[in-house]
């Protein structure tokens, strides 16, 4: 018997990467363009997808993340969209292998977009590659205009942001000023959107950008 | 919750590595980032149920804890970050996130192996 040291090196997320390469090529065969909704409970994920989609003349496909529960893919369903459910049963994010299960039980008939509404936490879903070609980070202005200091993570990978609730702005002490400048230290490039899911402004330029993005 | 699927992985990349040199698991260094958003303490807490009827089982797992740094776009110095600031220290420029302190691997095993 004898001791030895093996050198290592190993990623810890080297499965999950490999698996979301997998569901990247699968979905890339269809032309679906995918979009990884992170942002936190309550910010207004759903209702921005819905916004999204009333705005995008191309065909749109939804998975439901959630730890529990299918209100929001009923809800979906209830007008039309092509939605399936996640349920994560206590995890706190979605994974590749979550997502490469639920991919292969959609009907990809036509190119398109594909959302993929995360579990509605603005920490762990950032940790994850789940496939998708973009990440979009939702927030808003009733969750406070510290976030971008306070889950740098989150602000740091997004691609696209939008800022949700702005019909509250006179109701609440949100510092526009602070918030977008903590965003420019993490985040260089990602657009910025202002909407309100309330009255459904700026989901149209959101729309706009998105679409050219996903080279529709 | 949150650690307990990474200190599954942990033990498989360990486990895989003592298979391929036909060895038990003595010893596992892991690096950890302060920014990795995993928690040392937790993976050490979910480890031994985890090893448990494995070949990491008895093994020591020793965690390596790394601070994450900014770099200055000014003067290109690295930093570590106050508390809702980015302010290089030394020149007061605008630091940008780097990806130290977001690591989270297996360094290396220590491995008991039957002598041939």
């Amino acid at each position: 018997m004898h001791m030895m040291k093996a050198d290592v090196m190993v990623d810890i997320h080297a499965r999950n990467n490999h698996i979301a390469e997998h569901v990247h090529e699968h979905l890339a065969e269809h032309r679906i363009f995918a979009v990884n909704i992170m942002g936190a409970p309550g910010a207004g994920k759903t209702t921005t997808l819905e916004n999204l989609l009333k705005h995008l003349d191309i065909p749109g496909y939804v998975i439901e993340g959630d730890i529990e529960s299918n209100i929001d893919t009923e809800r979906l369903r209830s007008q039309n969209i092509l939605a399936s459910q996640i349920n994560t049963f206590g995890a706190c994010h979605l994974d590749a292998p979550l997502v490469h299960n639920a991919i292969h039980a959609l009907q990809f008939d036509k190119p398109g977009i594909l959302f993929i509404e995360n579990v509605g936490n603005l920490v762990c879903p950032a940790e994850f590659s789940i496939g998708e070609d973009i990440k979009l980070l939702q927030v808003s202005v009733t969750d406070g205009s510290d976030k971008p200091y306070k889950y740098p993570l989150a602000f740091e990978k997004a691609d696209i942001i939008i800022l949700n609730k702005i019909d509250l702005l006179p109701y609440v002490d949100f510092d526009e000023e602070f918030f977008m400048k903590g965003i420019r230290h993490l985040n260089k490039t990602a657009p910025v959107f202002k909407v309100s899911g309330k009255t459904g402004e700026g989901f149209e330029e959101a729309a706009v950008w998105l679409k050219q993005r996903a080279g529709f | 919750m949150h650690e307990y699927p990474v200190t599954v992985q942990i033990v498989d990349i360990a486990s895989e590595t003592a298979r391929k040199n036909k060895g038990r698991v003595r010893r596992i260094d892991l690096v950890v980032g302060e920014d990795s958003g995993f928690i040392g303490e937790s993976i050490q807490m979910y480890f031994d149920v985890v090893a448990e009827g494995t070949l990491c089982e008895g093994a020591q797992l020793f965690i390596e804890g790394v601070k994450p740094q900014l770099r200055c776009e000014k003067c290109g110095k690295r930093f570590e970050r106050k508390r809702f600031s980015f302010q290089c220290p030394y020149c007061g420029g605008d630091g940008e996130p780097t990806p130290i302190g977001k690591e989270l691997y297996v360094k290396s095993v220590e491995l008991e192996v039957e002598d041939q």
